[in-house]
C-alpha cells in the first residue's frame, strides 16, 4: 500500500501560482469575480497564501520586508479532523491514505469545513459557472466507484469539495498498468500541481518506500508540517525557507 | 360524562370556541411573515446558499445561532416541568401546559433551522441511511429526535384528561371536526381509577426520562462545537455552559409567554404574582450561575492568551465583535440587577419620597437630554461663550449620575410590580442569550487558523427566514392554545383536591412537653 505524500520546498517556491492555475484547469474549479471572492465564495483547491496571513507586521517594515508564501493543497492527514465529524461518511480516508469527498453523498452541513484546521475544504455556495468558451474545455475526467462521484466531475451546488491529489490521474495510471499486465509503480503518477511547478519545488511519491524522493526529503532537517500541534498528522511536508 | 368546575369551563374551555378579530389578525400577520419566509427559502433553494451572508470562513451563520438558541429555550419547558413535577411542587400546576408546549414548538422550529442551513436538504434522509454515529452531528440528530418525542409524549399524556373534559363539556354549536378531534384524541378517557393510576405512573416515567434527554440535547449541541479544534470552541466548559444558558433563557421565554397568555385569555385567574415570585428565585439563581460560567470561560482565555484563541477574545473585547459582546453583557447585567436589586431594597426605604415613578421619569428624561447634549457634534455656543472647557465631561458625568438615580428610584416600583420587573428582565435575557449564541459561533468562525480573518453580516434572506422561524413558533403556540386549554384543567383540579386533603390529614408533630423551653415563644396551635 503506498502512502501518498507531497513535499514542498519553500526555498525554491517563487509563489508564481502556476500550481493554482494548473489545479483549476485539471479539476474544473470555476473562477469567480473579485467581488464574489471577497465574500469568501472562491474555490481554490490549491491556494498560495501568505505565511503571516493575519499578521502583516510579521513581514517586516519597509525597507526590511520579507513576505513569505505557502502553497497550500489539502494535507491528506493521517488523522483527519474532517473525516471524524462527517455525519454521513461523504468524506473518508481510503486505503491509500487519500482523504476523499463523495459529491453524491455530501449533505452540505459544512461541519467538515468548520472542523478542518487548514481551511482547505470549500463549499459550493452556488452552481459553478464558466465563460462559454471555458465551459467547452472542461476536464471530462471523473472518478466513480460504486455510485460515488469524485475527482474533477463538475460539482452541484450545496456540496463540499477539496484537493484530491488528482485521484483521477492515479486511477488512470493504475488502469494503464493493469492493461499492460504489470504491477503499478508509485512513481507512475503525480498530481497536476507537481507536474507544472515552474521552480520544481514540489515532489510527490510514496512515503512508505524509504528510497523514494519524498521519504528522503521528509527526513531533511528543514522538514516541517503545518499546525503539527493540531494532531492531524498531515502528509504534506514543507521544507523550511533558509 | 366528566364534570368540570363552571368557573374553569367559562375561563378555559369556552374561549377555545370563540375567535375574535384580534385572533384572526394575529394569525394573518404571523402567516404573512411565514409566507414571505417560505418565498425567500424557495429562492435560496433555487440559487444556493450564495443568497446568505455566509462564506469562507464564516461557514455557519444566523441559522445555526437560531438553532442553538431555540434548542436552548425549548430545553427549559419540559425539564423544569419534570423537576417540579417529581419534587411535588404544587404551584407548578397552572404553568406546566405552557412550558411543555414551548418545548415542542421550539424543537420543531429548531429542526427547521437545520433544514434551512443544509446545502442539500434533499439528502436529509441520508442522515438515517448513512448516518455515522461517530459524528457529533448524529448525536445531535438522535438527541433532538428523542427529546422531541419525549416532550410531545409528555405534552400529550398530560392533555388526555383535559381532552376528555373538553369532549364532555363542548358548547352548543361546535363544528363537527372539533368534536371529532377531542373525541378521538381523548382515547376514550373516562376518568376511572384504573386510568388515573396508569396516567400518574406514565407522567412519572416521562418526567424521569425528560430530564436526562433534555440535558443531553444541549450537551451534544455544545459538543458539535467543542469537539472541533477551533479557537474558542475547544473548551471543556462549553457543554455545562450551554445547559445553564439553556435553562436560563428557557425560563425567560416561559415568563414572556405566560405573560402573553395571561393578557389575552382567562388564564390571569390561575397564574398570579406568586408564580412569578416562586419561579423568579430559580431565574435569579440561573442568572448568577450563567454569569459565573461566562466569567470562567473568558478568564481562562484572557489569562492564557493562546496564539489562536487570543484573537477571538480580543475581537470580542475591543475588535469587530465588541459591540455585540458588550451588548450581551449589558443586557444580562441589566437583567440581573432588575431581578436582584428590588429584592434587596429594605422595606423601610420604600416609603421615602425618592422612590416615586415621577422621580424616575424626571431623572430619566434629564439623563436623555444630557446624553443628547454630550453627543452633539459641536461645542455648545453657550459653553463656548462662557469659556467652560470641561462642560462635556461634566455633562457626561451628570448624565451617568442621572441614569443611576433613575434606576435606583425605580426600585420601589419594580419591587411592587413583580410581573413587570420579571418581564423586563426576561426580555433582556432572551435578547442577551440570542446574542450569547451569536458571540460563541461567529467570532470563532471569522478568526480561523489558516484563513484570512473575515466578517459576517446576515443578508435579507437570512433575516427573513429568522423572522419567519419566530413567526412559525408563535403561530404554532397560537394554534395550540386555540385548540387546547392553556392551563391544565385536571392538574388544577387535582391541586385543589390535594390542598383540601392536606388541610384535613396533616400529620401532627409530637406534642410539646409541659415544661417550657427557654426563651422560645409559645407557638400558636393551629
Amino acid at each position: 500500500m503506498p502512502r501518498w505524500a507531497m513535499v514542498i520546498d519553500l526555498d525554491k517556491c517563487v509563489a508564481c501560482q502556476a500550481c493554482s492555475i494548473a489545479c483549476r484547469q485539471e479539476n474544473n474549479t470555476p473562477a469567480v469575480s473579485p467581488e464574489r471572492a471577497a465574500e469568501g465564495r472562491a474555490i481554490r483547491w490549491n491556494d498560495v497564501i501568505r505565511a503571516d496571513l493575519n499578521n502583516p507586521e510579521a513581514e517586516g517594515a519597509y525597507p526590511n520586508v520579507k513576505p513569505r508564501y505557502v502553497p497550500r493543497p489539502c494535507m491528506h492527514c493521517s488523522n483527519p479532523a474532517c473525516v471524524k465529524v462527517c455525519p454521513v461518511q461523504a468524506t473518508y480516508r481510503d486505503e491509500d491514505g487519500l482523504v476523499r469527498v463523495n459529491y453524491n453523498r455530501c449533505i452540505g452541513c459544512r461541519f467538515c469545513t468548520v472542523a478542518c484546521p487548514y481551511g482547505v475544504r470549500y463549499f459550493n455556495w452556488e452552481a459553478p459557472s464558466w465563460d462559454p468558451e471555458m465551459a467547452q474545455h472542461l476536464n471530462p475526467d471523473f472518478v466513480s466507484e460504486g455510485g460515488s462521484l469524485e475527482g474533477p466531475a463538475v460539482r452541484p451546488k450545496g456540496v463540499v469539495e477539496k484537493c484530491t491529489f488528482c485521484i483521477h490521474r492515479l486511477r488512470k495510471a493504475q488502469a494503464r498498468a493493469s492493461l499492460e499486465n504489470r504491477p503499478f509503480r508509485a512513481d507512475e503518477y503525480v498530481p497536476a500541481c507537481v507536474e507544472t511547478c515552474t521552480a520544481r519545488a514540489r515532489f510527490f511519491g510514496d512515503l512508505s518506500d524509504p528510497e523514494s524522493t519524498v521519504s528522503k526529503l521528509a527526513s531533511s532537517g528543514r522538514a516541517f508540517r503545518l499546525q503539527e500541534e493540531a494532531g492531524t498528522h498531515p502528509n504534506v511536508i514543507y521544507l523550511r525557507e533558509g | 360524562m366528566l364534570k368540570v368546575d363552571p368557573q374553569d369551563k367559562a375561563r378555559l374551555i369556552d374561549p377555545l370556541f370563540k375567535a375574535g378579530p384580534s385572533f384572526w389578525l394575529t394569525a394573518a400577520a404571523l402567516g404573512g411573515v411565514l409566507a414571505w419566509g417560505v418565498k425567500m427559502y424557495l429562492r435560496q433553494m433555487d440559487l444556493g446558499l450564495v443568497t446568505t451572508g455566509m462564506g469562507r470562513p464564516a461557514y455557519w451563520g444566523i441559522y445555526i445561532v437560531n438553532f442553538i438558541f431555540l434548542i436552548g429555550v425549548s430545553m427549559a419547558g419540559t425539564v423544569v416541568t419534570a423537576v417540579l413535577q417529581l419534587t411535588g411542587v404544587n404551584w407548578r400546576r397552572p404553568i406546566t401546559r405552557i412550558a411543555e408546549a414551548t418545548t415542542v414548538a421550539g424543537l420543531l422550529v429548531a429542526g427547521v433551522q437545520i433544514m434551512v442551513d443544509m446545502g442539500r436538504p434533499d439528502r436529509l434522509l441520508s442522515l438515517l441511511v448513512y448516518g455515522r454515529l461517530q459524528s457529533p452531528l448524529l448525536w445531535d440528530v438522535a438527541s433532538l429526535t428523542l427529546y422531541l418525542l419525549v416532550s410531545m409524549f409528555a405534552l400529550y399524556i398530560s392533555l388526555i384528561p383535559d381532552l376528555g373534559i373538553v369532549r364532555d363539556n363542548l358548547p352548543q354549536h361546535v363544528p363537527g371536526w372539533r368534536r371529532l378531534l377531542y373525541t378521538s384524541l381523548a382515547l376514550g378517557w373516562r376518568g376511572n381509577r384504573e386510568q388515573w393510576l396508569r396516567l400518574q405512573r406514565l407522567v412519572r416515567i416521562v418526567s424521569i426520562l425528560a430530564i436526562p434527554t433534555g440535558v443531553s440535547l444541549h450537551t451534544v449541541t455544545a459538543w458539535i462545537l467543542s469537539t472541533t479544534l477551533q479557537p474558542g470552541w475547544h473548551s471543556t466548559i462549553l457543554a455545562p455552559y450551554f445547559v445553564v444558558g439553556a435553562i436560563f433563557s428557557g425560563i425567560a421565554l416561559l415568563f414572556i409567554l405566560v405573560t402573553i397568555v395571561r393578557q389575552i385569555s382567562g388564564v390571569r385567574f390561575y397564574i398570579d404574582e406568586r408564580h412569578y415570585r416562586k419561579l423568579g428565585w430559580l431565574f435569579i439563581t440561573m442568572s448568577l450561575v450563567w454569569l459565573y460560567f461566562t466569567y470562567t470561560e473568558h478568564l481562562t482565555m484572557l489569562a492564557g492568551q493562546d496564539a489562536v484563541e487570543w484573537p477571538v477574545l480580543a475581537s470580542k473585547l475591543w475588535g469587530a465583535d465588541a459591540p455585540l459582546f458588550w451588548a450581551m453583557l449589558a443586557l444580562m447585567l441589566l437583567a440581573i440587577l432588575v431581578l436582584t436589586l428590588p429584592v434587596l431594597l429594605p422595606a423601610r426605604l420604600e416609603r421615602a419620597r425618592f422612590f416615586r415613578p415621577r422621580v424616575t421619569a424626571a431623572s430619566a428624561t434629564s439623563a436623555g437630554v444630557a446624553f443628547t447634549l454630550v453627543g452633539l457634534p459641536q461645542v455648545l455656543p453657550v459653553a463656548a461663550g462662557l469659556g467652560i472647557t470641561n462642560l462635556r465631561p461634566g455633562l457626561l458625568l451628570a448624565a451617568l449620575a442621572l441614569t443611576v438615580t433613575a434606576a435606583i428610584s425605580a426600585l420601589a416600583w419594580l419591587k411592587a410590580h413583580v410581573e413587570a420587573h420579571i418581564v423586563i428582565a426576561s426580555v433582556a435575557v432572551v435578547a442577551g442569550m440570542w446574542l450569547e449564541r451569536w458571540n460563541i459561533i461567529i467570532p470563532t468562525l471569522t478568526h480561523p487558523r489558516m484563513i484570512a480573518w473575515a466578517s459576517y453580516t446576515p443578508t435579507a434572506t437570512e433575516w427573513s427566514l429568522t423572522a419567519a422561524s419566530f413567526a412559525l413558533f408563535m403561530l404554532l403556540m397560537l394554534i395550540f392554545f386555540k385548540l387546547f386549554p392553556a392551563v391544565s384543567l385536571w392538574e388544577v383540579e387535582e391541586g385543589r383536591v390535594v390542598d383540601t386533603a392536606q388541610s384535613r390529614l396533616e400529620i401532627p408533630l409530637p406534642p410539646q412537653s409541659s415544661t417550657s423551653i427557654g426563651s422560645y415563644p409559645a407557638m400558636p396551635r393551629r
